[in-house]
């Protein structure tokens, strides 16, 4: 008999060493994530991912599924509040959806939809943010950055480099790379680094790509996260990164 | 410089885990941290330049671009506020020719705002390079605006300017008794090891930083790791604005302390143990380095220790201005030379602590009580306090009273007896266990302190009713937006919306639905942040809402909507371009009548605000 933990109402199977990320994925349900990627260690930081587990608040990217669960998630309560904390991200960057070549094909913008986010709900914070252009193949544009380090961790993980950071606190946090100018011409980042491709937002884009594939025809035009995101990650999962 | 740097790197034996140490030496030298020293120590502790420069960009002690060399910071707790800082700040940039948060052109003399330095009972307080300036006033900042403009060292300064005092009024259990050099050692070593730790479990001893989980429980679950590796650390990062118990007990009581952990490290099984020391409290390190070095010439540390075959030994280490190293993960983190960033939990510090091992993390005040229970027995401290609350509690009493300063208590004691005893009359009401924790009124000095009704780390500010309350939750609304980590989403984002929506509605530009839209968002903030800092940041807002409601409402405008911002002073640039300033470039926003802006949007554009 394989272990099992209750999702609402569903009781789905896990294994020792699975967090309830896992398990929900494995069992072909969606929990809403944007700091969480399978391939990589979970950082359980933009909270999205939030379920009620036995009446207490967890991050599922990040909590381990264990026998006797009784885990909530597609409850009113939680979606209203992920819609709020999605708002939050929006509003302490500078996103710009119609003049973002992202557009369609960024997971932030993605969960928006998925959660019926009409407006951003809180003031905008309008900070300064730094663009940096300097690397002749990919550039970083802080406006869309929303601290999920998955790139610190893919070039960490994946790469065998160390290419970027997290640096500064509380509202003040930012992206940081690996040079001495704090240029990313001068590090060794490649475009075809996994740190690249892995970011949910457009705040690392590759340079002279953007449009290749037309509005209308992205990702996320026709699937809705949920979908794509079973699809895609769940392979992951099975294969092992 | 490249030799210096090398030098304190040396002096560290190139560990990354000290990088926290290595850079406050480098900081206290150039008085910022060079990009030069970046790099160098990159190769030198080999670690990425990014882990540098985000421990740098974390703590509020280090710079990359140059401070003063007379580095001056004032304390920007409600308790130094109350007396009269505002103020004085304003006087002390006005002498020094400096503005706040700037340094002198001259690069002599920067002035900033800091969080509470811990000196609430002898406020107003400061630091200059680190060191606690207290009491202080008029007088005081003509003479240290001198000083510096003499560019007199440091060491020449007259010395009252540093004094700190303990300031302990009222003495219990704990306080009464200075346990002798190495004798709950000797017990403990006499009665057995095991024992002991029934004794502590007797004792039902419960952590003294606030969250009160049993002491004993803690160290059987470390003690029972199947590890070789295990630490025992001392979380003396009080930085819960109000407290100050830790530094007159690491003043006047560390070698009870130090014997606590040592009797922690005999039970857990541990070599090392640290204590971690917040930067502010930088005045006592040289104090407490001599009392470990005479317990180490004692047989009291090191190897063997007295002769029952025991080796532990005790290192400090200091923190550079971040209060959320007081969370005990944040605060491992922070030992390993890393940014304070609380951990995914589980697995708890007890198994995966200080690089990785298991750890016990225990408060100054807990190691303290620990020693008295293993020289006098468990039945000794448990014979004191209420049914869920043994033994005694360290209070930091500061704010409108005749006599700030430490005050020993049974568990159980009543507010009111506490009010009674410092000499505070006219009591409007007392934020118990500090911003984190909760604002009571006036009709509420009959509860009382245990953890099965008011818990509280310490932290007693006392309120009369001269004060607005409003005053205080913008306050620590704003220390929390300010010492926020960032590394969650409610936290880093809602602390700061907390922060523009209370100043919103304390500036007098909230509307009516603005106290609904405060509310809920303490409820996101609360729920679903990370850690404590987060789940509590709401609370001085949530506390008070819930007793003071209308002096809130009592700040909204009549109108529906409300812009949260200054429109007038928004158009300041506007009107600077164009090179106008006539009465057709200015909005009348907040005109003494009415409050309707004389240029009005569609609700669609100002929906956002």
């Amino acid at each position: 008999m394989s272990k099992t933990i209750t999702l609402d109402g569903k009781v789905i199977p896990f294994e020792d060493g699975q967090t309830i990320m896992d398990a929900a994925m494995a069992a072909g349900i969606y929990i809403p994530h944007l700091c969480h990627q399978p391939e990589f260690t979970p950082h359980g930081s933009c909270k999205l991912c939030t379920v009620k587990v036995n009446g207490r608040n967890c991050s599922a990217c990040t909590f381990p599924a264990m026998e006797g669960q009784d885990v909530l998630s597609e409850t009113k309560e939680l979606i209203n509040d992920r819609r709020r904390i999605t708002q939050m991200l929006f509003v302490e960057g500078n996103h710009l959806c119609p003049g973002c070549e992202k557009t369609g094909n960024c997971q932030l913008q993605a969960v928006g939809y998925h959660l019926n986010m009409l407006d951003n709900h809180f003031p905008l914070f309008y900070p300064g943010r730094e663009v940096d252009a300097s690397h002749p193949d990919v550039m970083i544009d802080r406006n869309r950055c929303i601290l999920c380090t998955l790139c610190v961790r893919a070039s960490q993980e994946k790469d065998g480099k160390n290419v970027f950071g997290v640096s500064g606190r509380g509202i003040g946090k930012h992206l940081i790379v690996n040079a001495e100018s704090g240029l990313l011409k001068d590090t060794n980042l490649e475009a075809t680094d996994r740190a690249v491709h892995i970011c949910p937002t457009g705040a690392l884009l590759i340079k002279r790509t953007g449009y290749r594939v037309p509005i209308g025809q992205r990702v996320y035009d026709h699937k809705e996260i949920d979908q794509v995101s079973l699809e895609t990650e769940t392979e992951t999962l099975k294969h092992g990164g | 410089m490249r030799q210096i740097i090398q030098g304190i790197a040396e002096s560290s034996h190139y560990r990354a885990t000290h990088l926290l140490q290595i850079l406050r030496q480098i900081q206290f030298r150039y008085h910022y941290i060079p990009q030069a020293a970046i790099e160098q120590l990159s190769d030198l502790l080999n670690i990425p330049r990014t882990q540098i420069v985000s421990v740098v960009e974390f703590y509020s002690f280090f710079h990359l671009t140059p401070r003063g060399q007379y580095e001056l910071l004032i304390s920007d707790s409600i308790t130094d506020h109350m007396l009269g800082k505002k103020e004085l700040i304003g006087y002390l940039a006005k002498k020094l020719d400096v503005a706040i948060g700037e340094v002198r052109k001259d690069g002599v003399v920067s002035l900033d705002n800091t969080s509470c330095t811990g000196m609430c009972d002898q406020g107003p307080a400061g630091l200059v390079n680190g060191y606690a300036l207290t009491r202080l006033d008029h007088a005081g900042i003509d003479k240290i605006a001198e000083l510096v403009n003499q560019q007199k060292p440091l060491n020449e300064w007259p010395a009252e300017l540093f004094q700190v005092d303990d300031n302990i009024y009222k003495s219990g259990l704990l306080l009464n008794q200075q346990i002798e050099q190495g004798a709950a050692l000797r017990s403990a070593f006499k009665r057995g090891v095991n024992e002991t730790l029934t004794e502590i479990d007797k004792s039902d001893l419960r952590g003294r930083g606030g969250a009160g989980f049993k002491t004993a429980m803690k160290w059987r679950f470390c003690s029972e790791e199947r590890q070789a590796e295990r630490y025992v650390v001392c979380n003396a990062d009080e930085g819960e604005p109000g407290t100050f118990k830790d530094r007159v007990l690491l003043n006047s009581y560390a070698n009870q302390v130090f014997e606590g952990m040592t009797v922690c490290a005999a039970i857990v099984g541990a070599t090392q143990g640290f204590l971690y020391l917040r930067g502010e409290y930088l005045h006592l390190l040289d104090k407490l380095q001599s009392i470990l070095d005479q317990r180490r010439q004692n047989g009291l540390l090191g190897n063997n220790i007295l002769g029952a075959g025991l080796d532990f030994d005790i290192e400090i280490h200091l923190g550079a201005g971040a209060y959320i190293c007081g969370e005990e993960s944040a605060l491992i983190e922070s030992l390993e030379g890393k940014a304070g960033i609380p951990r995914n939990r589980p697995p708890y510090p007890v198994t995966h602590g200080y690089l990785g091992k298991p750890t016990v993390v225990n408060n100054v005040e807990t190691f303290l009580a620990a020693a008295g229970i293993a020289a006098n027995g468990g039945d000794w401290f448990a014979s004191i306090g209420t049914a869920k609350s043994k033994g005694t509690k360290i209070l930091s009493i500061s704010g409108d009273c005749a006599y700030p300063g430490i005050y020993e208590y049974p568990f159980g004691v009543t507010v009111q007896t506490i009010l009674n005893d410092c000499g505070a009359d006219d009591v409007l009401g007392v934020q118990v266990g500090g911003p984190s924790g909760t604002f009571i009124s006036n009709q509420e000095f009959d509860r009382k302190l245990a953890f099965e009704d008011l818990a509280t780390g310490g932290s007693f500010i006392i309120f009369n009713s001269s004060r607005n309350i409003l005053d205080a939750v913008h306050n620590f609304t704003h220390f929390f937006a300010h010492e926020s980590c960032g590394f969650c989403t409610p936290c880093r984002v809602g602390t700061s919306l907390l922060k523009k929506q209370v100043d919103k509605i304390v500036e007098g530009h909230g509307a009516a639905g603005d106290i609904v839209a405060l509310e809920e968002l303490c409820q996101l903030v609360k729920n679903y942040s990370h850690c404590g800092l987060g789940q509590t940041a709401a609370n001085p807002i949530l506390t008070t809402l819930e007793r003071y409601v209308d002096l809130y409402e009592k700040q909204l405008k009549d109108i529906s909507f409300e812009p949260g911002f200054d429109l007038d002073g928004s158009l300041e640039t506007a009107r600077r371009m164009a090179n106008r300033d006539d009465v057709g470039a200015h909005l009348a926003q907040t005109a003494a009548t009415g409050s309707i802006p004389t240029a009005t949007f569609p609700p669609s554009l100002a929906g956002g605000e």
